[in-house]
Order: structure tokens, then sequence, then C-alpha cells
């Protein structure tokens, strides 16, 4: 081959000193930029030839407000989590809750499920690299309830645009299911019912891979990777998301949400999760929905039980698992969360 | 002739890690046969558990992520 020499040039061929002084720069631009939203969303909903306080114009100004809103903030966190979570790996993960039948197993799955970077698609890998290497299938489910339950973009999301409270409730609740129902799975002895070819595999070969020397550099193009992938994939469902929360914020009259997802109502909280369970969409998606629903009135265990099902249960990620769960085992797991959820929503409509 | 496998299930990922062994490799000058595992039994039996995953004659270079483009021309040449 000719003069290699001058090839070197990686997608990201800054210098280090470069991404020191951008990264800081570009939150300094963020942080700026966030403080303008509402003058600006106000401003722009002005040129519009509605009246400000018209359904049209709710509508409007909800949407305009919302969409840098949440895209900033999805950008922020989004990167901020990659970096974080390239100290993480599954890897990683699996050595350390190989060696973990206790109890406490079941919260520390939880807990590096939020913090292990996988992504829906490689589930099944997973799952059979963590049953391949003897770790409990109830902590196996922990492990990979809390990962979408109590993912960073939701919880980021529910804390910009709803409030800190509400974040925290979620948090809470969202960890403490993902730990009982994996616990609850894990006493059910349901090994058997996994695909015979799972449970036939013994203790899968480990990958051993050197470990990769990351420097901060190198971490912080990861957060910036992660940005390009994720952003440039969900702002489709986003967009949706407002555009749906825009309509009810605008044109749905509270006496109707009262009546549909107010507290009293004790079928709303079913029917929230029955809604949710085969809506497909991501948390970026579904929290300005949320944003729309509370500001109406609707009951915060309605809207709670909504927002996990909506996020912790899909099935098309039920149709990835049928690969090595059977259905009745999928069965099982769907109905131990559900409850959880149920548990969750009816638990604050009657205490709020 | 050097036998590359690339686990992972059809996420856009792994086909971007396919297109640029192929481009580095025709780069390169090095003749590869890049094969598509997409069978979720056969990557977790190859030890895979983030995807894609990258095997060189049968050995295990990497996982998880796009490779880093020096990375994946080391892997290539030796």
């Amino acid at each position: 081959m000719t003069t290699e020499t001058h090839e070197h040039h990686a997608p990201h061929g800054l210098p280090d000193w470069a991404w020191y002084v951008g990264v800081p720069l570009a939150a300094l631009v963020w942080w700026l930029v966030y403080g303008q939203l509402i003058p600006f969303s106000e401003w722009a909903t002005s040129l519009f030839p509605v009246a400000r306080d018209s359904h049209t114009g709710e509508a409007i100004a909800f949407f305009i407000y919302d969409v840098p809103k949440v895209l900033l903030l999805l950008t922020g966190i989004v990167f901020v989590t990659g970096v974080l979570r390239s100290w993480f790996s599954p890897e990683k993960t699996r050595a350390i809750l190989a060696g973990k039948n206790q109890i406490w197993g079941y919260p520390f799955a939880a807990a590096l499920g939020v913090l292990t970077p996988f992504c829906s698609c490689s589930s099944v890998p997973l799952f059979i690299g963590f049953i391949s290497a003897g770790i409990p299938l109830g902590v196996t489910f922990s492990f990979l309830i809390a990962g979408p339950m109590v993912g960073p973009v939701g919880l980021g999301l529910l804390y910009g645009l709803v409030g800190w409270e509400i974040a925290t409730i979620y948090l809470i609740f969202g960890f403490t299911i993902a730990t009982v129902a994996g616990f609850i799975l894990g006493r059910m002895g349901l090994e058997r019912y996994l695909q015979d070819w799972v449970r036939e595999l013994n203790a899968g070969p480990v990958g051993d891979l050197p470990e990769e020397r990351l420097s901060l550099v190198d971490r912080l193009k990861i957060g910036v990777e992660q940005v390009r992938e994720i952003v440039g994939k969900v702002w489709i469902w986003v967009l949706i998301g407002i555009g749906i929360g825009a309509a009810i914020h605008g044109y749905v009259p509270e006496e109707m949400m009262l009546r549909i997802m107010g507290g009293e109502a004790w079928w709303s909280v079913p029917a929230a999760v029955v809604v949710g369970v085969p809506m497909y969409t991501n948390a970026a998606g579904v929290i300005p929905i949320v944003e729309a629903l509370l500001g109406k009135g609707a009951a915060l265990g309605t809207t709670l039980a909504f927002m996990m099902s909506v996020i912790a249960l899909s099935l098309p990620e039920m149709i990835i698992l049928k690969q090595v769960l059977t259905l009745r085992l999928i069965a099982i797991f769907l109905a131990v969360v559900s409850a959880g959820i149920l548990a969750t929503g009816f638990l604050f409509n009657a205490i709020l | 002739m050097k036998t590359v496998k690339v686990y992972g299930p059809g996420c856009t990922r792994c086909e971007t890690t396919e297109a640029m062994i192929k481009e580095t490799a025709s780069r390169l000058g090095i003749e590869v046969n890049v094969e598509k595992v997409a069978d979720a039994k056969s990557i977790a039996m190859a030890g895979v558990m983030s995807t894609p995953g990258i095997s060189v004659d049968g050995k295990l270079v990497h996982a998880g992520g796009l490779p880093d483009a020096a990375k994946l021309e080391g892997w290539l040449r030796a």
C-alpha cells in the first residue's frame, strides 16, 4: 500500500486540549441557551396569528417550549451518562454479580442495570452471558428490569419537565419494583421454563478481552458518540411525544381528564398499564406526555403506572426475549412486574 | 486470508462495523472473509455479551460498540 502515515484521521481527530476546552465551553453555551427558553418560546409563539390563551395558542406554546428543552436535556443527559458508563461494561458487571447469590445481589443487580451500558438489541446475548456464568435468574431479571425502568434519560427528563419530587418518587419505586420483582421471580424456581437450549448451555466461555485503558478524552469521545447515536435515533419519538403532549395541554378539558385519569376512577390504574404495555416509545417520548397529563390534573398514581409500563415493559422486547424464555416464563415475568406497577399506582392514588 | 466474524443481531452498529472492516481491509490490501453471526446462541457461545463483537481468526478482539479505527487496523494487520 501507499503512504499510510497520513491516513490516521479518525473522525474525532482533535488534539486533547481541544476537548478540555471544548467540553466546558459547550456546557456553558448549553446552560446559557437553556436559561433563555421561556422568553424565546413566548416570542416565537407570539409570531403565530392566534391568541396566546386560546387552545391553539396554548398547544403551540407548549410545543415550542418543550422541543428545544427536551432536546437540550436529552443531549446533556446522554453525554454525561455516556461518559460515566464508560467505566462500566456488561463483562465487568457479570464478573461482579457472578459471586453474589445473597439477598443483596438483587438491589446490586438493579443498580448495575442502571449503570451498565447495553442496548435492548443485545439483551439476549447478555441474558445468556449472565445465566451461563451462574448468575441466578432472579438477579438477572432485576438487572434487566432496572435498565430501562430507571434509565437516566427518563429520570433526567422527569426532573427537568415535571420536578425533582416526582423524579425521586419514580426513582425509588422503579428501583424497588426491579429489586422485588427479581427477588420474587428468583424464588419461584423458574429455571425450568427457560428455552431448552439455554438450560443445556453449560458455563459459557468468558470472553477474555484485554481490559482497555481509556483516557479521559476517550471517555468524552464516547459521550459525544452516544449523543450522536441516541439523539439521532430518538428525536422523532421526542417530536411525536411533545406533539401529543401539546394536544393534551391545549385541547383536553380538565373535567374530562379528571374523569378518565383522576384518582376517583379505580380502574384507571389497570387501564393505564393495559394501554402502556403495547405502546412502543422510549422515555424521551413519553415524559412530555406525562408532563401534560399531570398538568391537566391526572392522578399521580395513574400517570406513574402509565409511564412505568410504557418504559419498562414493551412488546418488542418480549419478542426478543422469546428466544431464551418460554411463553410461560414471559407471562409470569409480565405478571410480576405489572403487579408491582399496579401496586405503585394504587398506592399513590390512595395517599394523595 | 483472514476470517473475521462480526457478532450482532443485525443492529445498525453491527452493519456499520462490518462496513468498517471491509473498508479498512481493502485500504490496507489485506484479504478478509467477513462473516456475520446473527444467531443469539452462537453469539453467546462465542463469549460475546455486548454487541457488536469482533473475532479475527477465531480470537475475540472486541465487544460492544463501534471499534476504534486505529485498533481495527492493528487487528487486521496482526
